[in-house]
Formats: C-alpha cells, structure tokens, sequence
C-alpha cells in the first residue's frame, strides 16, 4: 500500500497560538485511518488545511502523488478529496433529495451557455443525477424523508447526508469529522456499516476524526495521536490504548 | 370618468414604472447580498452606467435601430448590458475581491461600496457632463393618447413607448431569472452558495465563478434598469443614485436575499410612492355635491406633498418591518 495522503511539516499559527506543529503524517490507500487526540490538538485544524477551508503557514501536503498545497475545496472536490463537517452543513431550504443532486461535478449545466443551448443534454444528465442520488438515499436510509427540507431534519439524519453526499461521486479520499457525534447507538451502527461498506465496496479511503473510542476501536486501523499539533503516535488501536504517553496526554501526568 | 382616467395615468401607469425600475433594481441588490451578504451601495452607479453605455454607443451609431424600425438605444442595450457586466466584475476583482480575500467585515465592503459609487459618478460625469440628455438622439419618443371611447371622456390615457418597453422587459428578466434560479444548475448553485458557502465549495461549486455569475445577473438586470429609466426621462449622471435608497427600501420590504421579494417590494414601494402623492380630492370632485363642506372645499387631498415622495418608501419600509421582521417573503437566502 501506498500514501494517498502526504502530509509534509504543516505548520499553522492563529495569532500567536501555533495549532499544528511541524506536522507529518500519512494516509495509506484504502485504509480507515483514526485520527484522534485531546481537545484542542488540532486535529480540526489539520482537516481543515488538508480540505483547502484554510491555507497553512508552511509545510507540502500531496494527494495521489499531487502537490495540493492551499487548493481550494472545490478543486480537491473534483479530484476526489472530499470532506464532511463537524458540524453538520446542509443546504437547509433544499430537500435531502437535491442536496444530494447539488454535488455531482462537471456537468454541462453548470456552464451558463449549456443551459440554454444544450437543454436536452442537461435534462439527461439531471435525470442521471436523480436515479443516483435516489440510490445514495436509500443506501444511507433516509428514503422516508427525502422530499423533506433538509433544515428540517435531526442532527443524525443530517450526519448521513454528510455521508450520502460524499457518495454521489467517485471520491478516493473522504474525511470524516467527528460524524458520529450527536448520533444516536442505533443510527451509529448504521454509520459504521456504510462506513465499511464504502470502504470494502467502492474502494474509499476514509480519515476519520473521532472522540468516540468505540467507534475508533472497531472501524480505524492504524489509528493515529495527535497532541499539540503533532503526531505522538501511530499504531493500532491496542498499541495505542496501552501507550503510556497517550494515557498521559488524555488523562495528565499522574504525577501532576 | 375623467377622473378616473387621470388617476390610471398618474397611480397605475406611474406606479408600474416605478415599480418596474424598482424591482429590477432590487433584485440585482438582493442577488448580490445572498452571495457576498454585503449591501452594494454603487448599485445605482452601475444601473447609471448601463444608461450612460447606451448614450455613448447611440451617439456613435445614431442610425442603427432605423434599419429594424426599432429606437436605436434599444438595440444598443445588449451591448450595455454585456458592457457593464464587464465592469461589474471588473469592480468585484479590483476592489471587493482582495476585501474578501482578508475576511473583513461586511461593513468595510459597504463602505468600499461607497467609495465605488463616487467613482463611478465621478467618471460618468467627467466623460458625459453634469446636465441632461436624452437617450433619443436621431429617434422620435413616441407618446401614445389613447382615447377612452366613453362619453364625456376628454383625458386621454398616456403611455409613453419606453414605457412599454420598459413593463415587456421587466416581464422577461422577471421570468428569465426565474428559470435561470430554479432550473439552471448554475442558478441551483447560486441558491446552494447563499445558502451555506462552506458546504458549496466542498461539493465542489466553484465559488468564484458563482461571483462572478452574480455580478454578471446584476450588472446586467442594472443596466436594463438605468436605460429604461433614462429613456423614460432623461440620462442625468445622478439619476440611479437618487434611486437607490428606495430600491434598498424594496430589497428590504421584499426580505433581504430574496429575488421574488425584491420584484414585490419594487412594486410595493413604487405604488406607495405615487398614491402617497396623489391628489385624492381629483377623485372626490365628481361628488363634490353630496359632500360634507369641509371635505368638498379641501384643494389638495394628496397624503405628502410631491416633494416629501423620498420618505413614503421608508415608512413602508418601517411599517412592513414592524409588522413582517424578515420582509415580505421569508427574506436571507435565494
């Protein structure tokens, strides 16, 4: 296996605070890879400067053997880098249904001479897009509330069109951020199931950003440590459980 | 009847105009502020620029439009139109853009919005003078009286051609826009970006291109607006900005962000402007008989007089907002 995910010495300061530190890490291809560690690790911040939401101060990161150092989101989006919030965004006066027929890239009624000169061309590929995007949401299990706004959904529910939207495209990375957060045991399972279906199935390389340790422990191997805004360790889970330096930046010196 | 024929000329055809200009106005307002959520205070700078383009190009080509049988400055608004887009994305990338890129605060785009409209009424100016002109250069302004076929019907109902041209295009910008938002993917994906910019960039809407689409939408709807108003009067370099605060009055009575709104508020403030300044007692007159005295010897009935018109828009504007916070329609995103 190779490192789709290249992260070279990343550096990034807010003010004098410095967040991420001198930061290398790498992201096998097709692995879930954990990426953990106390609040206020940066590991927000490193998902952030990798997704291109914020440019980095110093330091390379590559995707699929590709400098994308400080590309915009939309660009990593079409190179099959994608994201998902922390919180859950969604465009909330669409219903789930065109949320999901918002992402697919690169058709030709996205350009402006398109629409009015090729209409029939577009209409195919608007219904191309609707069979898929009515597959991704029987697939996450929202069906019943499809046609819904989708400001109207719950927290969870919302959480899975995060998932389902990165699904309407061939995407080769997905970062998942803290999605099971707020997401209730049952609809959990049903995350982590999709999770590794996508992982199995189509191939995806996931990056996910968890506090939940059981969730981590049965889906991410290796699971990486972040702690102030370097990696402290990588391994597997169990390594990582009984690594006292973990303990101790989670838990503080017992000392202390 | 004659009364009411004067009220026809005075209330509804003039109210339309001025809704018409209004709403157009509005929507190109509303359109910026759902993307950049900032107020694009040099809007009524760029609808004059609109006006001013086809000054300048029927002045060089006088003879163009009777070729076709139609007013020249009607053939030269296209070219306007494509003319001020240009500019409109043109201020974008050399005075807003760099601002956004910093992250400032949408109150520092308002006042370089400021900065943009003495400018641009600045250039206007130095290149078209400070007086008035007429649009009609080498063309006749046809003026049609149509006569009510009643009897005892003197008055004649007025429509002037611009203003016909006017209402027609109001009509296919209206629906043309409609279309564009609701069926486009790029109007679907102007709605996504006023809605959550974060998420649009990260299902891979260019954001950029978005801009630039909305300054195109809104350079070009302002130019359609200055020139219709212009034809219907006269090009004056301060015409559009005397038009501005009652266009963000429709932009906010319509609910900030939201293109059907503002086409609503257009008309709302522009029918609240005309009735507000009609002479009432006009309509009294034929039963001035069985009138109460005090109510048959009042002169004028007009609720404000002509010269007070500027405060009616923002009356509304408090009055629909006490009532309605958000606007008419629900205001905020497309």
């Amino acid at each position: 296996m190779s490192a789709i995910i290249d992260v070279r010495h990343v550096n990034k300061a807010f003010g004098g605070l410095r967040v991420i530190n001198d930061c290398s890490l790498q992201v096998e291809e097709g692995a879930i890879t954990g990426l953990i560690g106390p609040n206020g690790a940066g590991k927000s911040t490193l998902f952030n400067i990798m997704a291109g939401a914020l440019p980095l101060d110093s330091g390379e990161i590559r995707f699929d053997g590709e400098d994308i150092t400080n590309r915009p989101a939309d660009q990593l989006f079409h190179r099959g880098l994608l994201r998902t919030f922390q919180i859950a965004h969604e465009f909330s006066n669409l219903t789930a249904l065109e949320n999901l027929m918002m992402v697919p890239p690169r058709q030709a009624g996205e350009s402006l001479f398109a629409t009015w000169l090729k209409p029939g061309q577009v209409r195919r590929e608007e219904d191309e897009v609707r069979r898929r995007a009515l597959e991704v949401i029987d697939f996450i299990g929202l069906h019943h509330v499809r046609n819904e706004l989708a400001g109207n959904l719950s927290g969870g529910q919302k959480k899975l069109l995060e998932l389902g939207r990165t699904m309407m495209t061939d995407a080769k990375v997905v970062l998942l951020d803290e999605i099971a957060a707020g997401v209730n045991r049952t609809l959990l399972g049903d995350l982590i199931g999709n999770i590794e279906r996508l992982n199995r199935e189509m191939g995806y390389t996931f990056l996910v950003i968890e506090h939940d340790m059981e969730m981590i422990a049965r889906l991410c191997d290796p699971v990486i440590v972040l702690a102030q805004g370097s990696v402290m360790v990588e391994g597997s889970i169990a390594e990582i459980q009984n690594n006292p330096e973990v303990i101790e930046a989670y838990f503080g010196s017992p000392a202390a | 009847m004659n009364e009411l024929v004067f009220f026809i000329n005075n209330v509804v055809i003039a109210g339309s105009v001025a809704g018409s200009i209004y709403a157009i106005g509005a929507v190109g307002v509303t359109l910026i502020f759902s993307i950049m959520r900032f107020a694009h205070f040099a809007h009524g700078d760029m609808m004059t620029f609109g006006a001013f383009m086809v000054l300048l190009l029927t002045t060089l080509f006088p003879g163009a439009g009777n070729a076709i049988g139609v007013p020249t400055p009607l053939i030269m608004l296209p070219l306007a139109m494509a003319l001020t887009a240009l500019l409109a994305v043109g201020i974008d990338r050399a005075f807003y853009k760099p601002l956004r890129a910093h992250g400032v605060k949408p109150i520092v785009m308002v006042i370089a919005s400021l900065g943009v409209t003495l400018m641009l009424q600045g250039l206007i100016r130095l290149f078209a003078g400070t007086g008035g002109e007429s649009l009609y250069v080498d063309d006749r302004k046809e003026i049609f009286r149509l006569t009510v076929p009643l009897e005892g019907v003197r008055v004649p109902v007025v429509i002037t051609e611009p203003q016909l041209y006017l209402f027609a295009l109001t009509l296919i910008s209206v629906v043309a826009l409609h279309f564009f938002l609701s069926r486009s993917r790029l109007g679907k994906a102007m709605r996504a970006m006023s809605d959550n910019p974060p998420l649009a960039q990260a299902s891979g809407i260019n954001t950029n291109t978005i801009v630039a689409v909305t300054w195109v939408l809104a350079g070009g709807l302002a130019a359609i607006a200055g020139t219709l108003l212009s034809l219907d009067v006269t090009f004056k370099p301060d015409l559009s900005f005397f038009l501005l605060l009652p266009i963000f009055a429709a932009a906010i009575v319509g609910g900030v962000g939201h293109p059907y709104g503002a086409i609503a508020g257009g008309f709302v403030v522009g029918f609240a402007e005309t009735l507000a300044v009609f002479n009432w007692g006009i309509l009294l007159r034929p039963f001035r008989d069985s009138l109460p005295e005090w109510l048959a010897q009042a002169g004028n009935l007009a609720f404000v007089g002509t010269e007070y018109k500027i405060v009616v828009p923002f009356f509304i504007l408090v009055a629909i907002l006490v009532w309605r916070p958000t606007g008419l329609f629900k205001g905020k995103v497309i």
